[in-house]
């Protein structure tokens, strides 16, 4: 079959030709051979030494021992391990004290920090900025108390969800109470009361509104009330908005945010340590 | 006779698809009941007006069946420049994501464009590129005109509705939330049939060669089309929720769900993207080059391995999952031992060029087909290696995924195809040559360097990512958040966004090329005919 070459250094061909195509007789290139072989006997080797051939039962586990699942663990028991103690007297610590002891603090903070960013940044922020309906954390503005204690139960217990102590409270939606009229005045009230421009007449009848129907909650002031979670309208701080549209829209359908009860899935290390750290981000009494 | 079966059956399949509209349980699958019914309609009144006609009969032995060939390098082109266009603005929106318009929601928002981009490039684009080349090479190389008539048209015609049903399911929320394998039930049953055909047309075309033996090329593309066929019909067992609607359930669930769409998955890699477009290099390269191929041996060892190891290596997308160690392992390990027989293929097609590497300098066609193997090249040496758990630990889930999947698409099939494209213009409308050899030249450059944006953008954003995730202090707490991660990224998805960009302008300008070809450039003198076997 094979056709000899008409010019003297090429290779021979197969002597077949497909649409003009022909094709070389060369051997294998020795380098691709060998490196074939090499990959083998090394895929040889490493299905003896790892986990790798399915049987009737199992699958051979492979003289190295090893085994991804226990990798991991062994990984998450060294830290464990390391810090067991510390953890400990986290979880037992009267948080008030936590700042005069430097080393619990430093640990702390920084444990407080990774529970963040696992699990609170998705609603906060990553840089704990808050967004629109999600407090930010790093002001004195505080809906539920700032102090560490205060923190820490709201971490816990969560806001206004399904378990027993969460921190609870509930707006009416005034839409239901108020004609729209009365809702507008309130909100020209509310734009007053926190320095913003405002139309005069309507906030000057709103303030009946406001002193006959938000006031229970949100005081005569205006100024809140965090036994309540009823924020301080006096302030330029809004977790929803403070302009006369968006006011009329809490007004009327009233607003409902919701913290899960972190009590649940964090330790007690974890929630007093994400409360530490919060507390220090800026705004903590 | 043939004539009155037809319009008994498309007379029927229009009245079921008006039924299944109307009882329809959601918005696609309405969608797809309407499209169904539009084309079974209108295929009735055309072939209503044409019964009884005398119709001409080609002479078997003088000529090849071209016309399904150049409809199929129309498709290829047209789909092409959509998959891109639709990656280039999602790889905006990743950058951008305020693209992710209001107005858009629920039908052009990124996840819903997605997997309307991946099935543009591989299915639309790659596929069709496939049955168009498959079916000009294995009439060449065979010496025969394609076997079974006018079921060419209906393999052709018949995947072209296959991606229209597709891609609206896509956009409408029809999906099986499978990766590269989304078509709901009836879209998958659909495509067994045309597979079925594609399979008929071109065993039958072998069988009936005129040459004593199958070139290489066609042993490659009859191994994707056999594979796909059975990993097809595996991955989308499924039972429909309701006949009147698009929803259905997979039969596998948890990690057996899981690596049956990862044995699927990687082989639609090994079977769709590299055995394929293997068939498509044996013959376009040599062709262009002039040059017999370098080695038959080498041909035949690195086919028998590459299909034997490929179908083994699916797990190691599978690493560090609720998948066993055990499988795990087994996929890395064929994953390395299919380094070389991939590599077959890379040393085959550029020494096939060995005494032929000055057209380099004046053949930018074959400067295209040169790099798109040196990307396949690299992209199965960079899968191998990211098949190492070690390497997986750090590459899983993160850009450097895509800029792996992409180097292979952009550089080895992309550039491959383009290569075949500008080979087949000229001859299927038998022109002289091509338009504009700069032209070629300009879409060469502005892919190349578009591809290595993209790649080189998300290697260094998949290592930073990788890392940051990882990153623990001294107490072993995370120091990144996730948004970190992403926030971090931002400079590369602009960079990434840029080179998709280059890559579209580039396949523009094919698309111009190609067409003024057809247009302007000077007619050959005669027609070819039929090759003679030997």
């Amino acid at each position: 079959m094979a056709k000899k070459p008409e010019k003297p250094n090429e290779p021979e061909t197969t002597g077949h030709s497909w649409d003009g195509i022909e094709e070389y007789n060369n051997p294998l290139p020795r380098w691709w051979l060998w490196t074939f072989y090499a990959t083998i006997v090394w895929g040889v080797i490493y299905t003896i030494a790892y986990p790798a051939w399915p049987l009737v039962n199992r699958a051979t586990a492979g003289i190295m021992g090893f085994s991804t699942r226990a990798e991991v663990a062994r990984d998450i028991q060294t830290f464990a391990d390391a810090n067991a103690a510390i953890e400990a007297k986290l979880a037992a610590a009267d948080l008030a004290t936590v700042a005069a002891d430097p080393e619990l603090q430093s640990f702390a903070r920084n444990a407080g920090a990774a529970v963040f960013k696992t699990n609170c940044s998705q609603c906060h922020g990553s840089g704990a900025a808050g967004a629109k309906g999600y407090p930010n954390l790093l002001d004195d503005d505080w809906l539920w108390g700032g102090d560490i204690e205060s923190i820490a139960f709201t971490v816990r217990h969560g806001v206004r969800n399904e378990t027993g102590d969460s921190r609870f409270s509930q707006m009416p939606a005034f839409g239901e109470i108020l004609s729209e009229e009365e809702i507008a005045q309130a909100a020209a009230y509310v734009q007053k009361l926190s320095g913003q421009d405002h139309d005069a007449a309507l906030a000057a009848t709103g303030e009946t509104v406001f002193i006959d129907n938000c006031s229970a909650c949100h005081t005569e002031a205006g100024t809140g009330d965090r036994a309540q979670g009823a924020p301080n309208l006096t302030d330029a701080i809004w977790l929803y908005g403070g302009d006369h549209a968006t006011l009329i829209e809490s007004i009327t359908k009233a607003r409902f945010g919701v913290m899960p009860a972190w009590g649940q899935r964090l330790s007690d290390a974890e929630v007093n340590a994400v409360a530490a750290y919060v507390h220090q981000l800026g705004g903590g009494e | 006779m043939w004539d009155y079966l037809k319009l008994v059956l498309l007379g029927l399949i229009a009245l079921v698809a008006a039924i299944a509209a109307n009882y329809g349980r959601d918005l696609a699958y309405q969608v797809h009941a309407v499209i169904v019914m539009l084309v079974s309609g209108g295929l009735f009144l055309w072939t209503l007006r044409h019964t009884e006609e005398p119709k001409p009969k080609p002479d078997p032995q003088l000529n090849y069946m071209d016309g399904v060939v150049r409809a199929g390098v129309v498709a290829t082109a047209l789909w092409g420049v959509t998959g891109f266009l639709v990656g280039v603005w999602i790889a905006f929106q990743l950058a951008f994501p305020a693209l992710n318009f209001e107005w858009l929601q629920g039908y052009g928002n990124f996840g819903r464009l997605r997997p309307l981009h991946t099935s543009a490039v591989i299915f639309a684009f790659g596929g069709n590129a496939l049955i168009a080349t498959s079916f000009y090479v294995v009439q060449r190389t065979s010496a025969a005109r394609l076997w079974g008539g006018n079921l060419a048209w209906f393999v052709f015609w018949g995947y072209q509705l296959f991606i229209v049903l597709a891609a609206t399911g896509y956009l409408l929320g029809a999906t099986q939330s499978k990766e590269y394998a989304e078509p709901e039930w009836y879209v998958d049953l659909w495509l067994t049939l045309v597979w079925v055909a594609y399979l008929a047309v071109f065993l039958g075309t072998i069988i009936k060669r005129k040459e004593p033996h199958i070139y290489v090329a066609n042993w490659f593309y009859l191994s994707f089309i056999v594979t796909i066929a059975m990993l097809h019909i595996v991955n989308n067992l499924s039972i429909p929720v309701s006949i009147f609607g698009s929803k259905s359930v997979q039969v596998f669930a948890g990690v057996q769900d899981a690596m049956t769409q990862w044995w699927y998955g990687h082989n639609a890699v090994g079977f769709f993207l590299t055995a394929g477009f293997l068939g498509m290099m044996y013959y376009f390269v040599p062709k262009q080059a002039e040059r017999p191929v370098f080695s038959y041996k080498l041909s035949i060892i690195h086919f028998w391995a590459l299909i034997f190891l490929y179908i083994w290596a699916g797990p190691h997308h599978l690493h560090y999952t609720a998948l066993p160690d055990w499988a795990s392992t087994l996929g890395m390990v064929f994953s390395i031992i299919l380094w070389m027989p991939s590599w077959g293929g890379m040393i085959n097609g550029l020494m096939t060029l060995s005494g032929a590497w000055d057209k380099l300098r004046t053949d930018p066609i074959i400067r295209m087909m040169v790099i798109s193997i040196g990307f396949y090249g690299m992209s199965t040496f960079e899968g191998p290696m990211m098949s190492i758990r070690a390497v997986n630990s750090l590459s899983h889930y993160t850009d450097w995924t895509i800029g792996h999947v992409h180097s292979g698409a952009l550089g080895w099939n992309g550039m491959i195809t383009f290569g075949a494209l500008y080979f087949l213009t000229p001859k299927l409308w038998n022109r002289e040559r091509l338009y504009s050899l700069s032209l070629v030249n300009w879409h060469f450059w502005l892919a190349t360097i578009g591809i290595i944006l993209y790649a080189a953008s998300m290697w260094v954003t998949g290592i930073m990512e990788g890392l940051m995730w990882r990153e623990v202090d001294a107490n072993g707490f995370l120091v990144n958040s996730f948004a970190d991660t992403v926030a971090a990224k931002f400079p590369m998805y602009v960079v990434r966004a840029t080179g998709g960009l280059l890559y579209l302008t580039g396949a523009l300008i094919m698309c111009y090329n190609l067409w003024m070809t057809v247009r302007r450039s000077p007619a050959k003198a005669e027609a070819s005919a039929m090759a003679p076997a030997e």
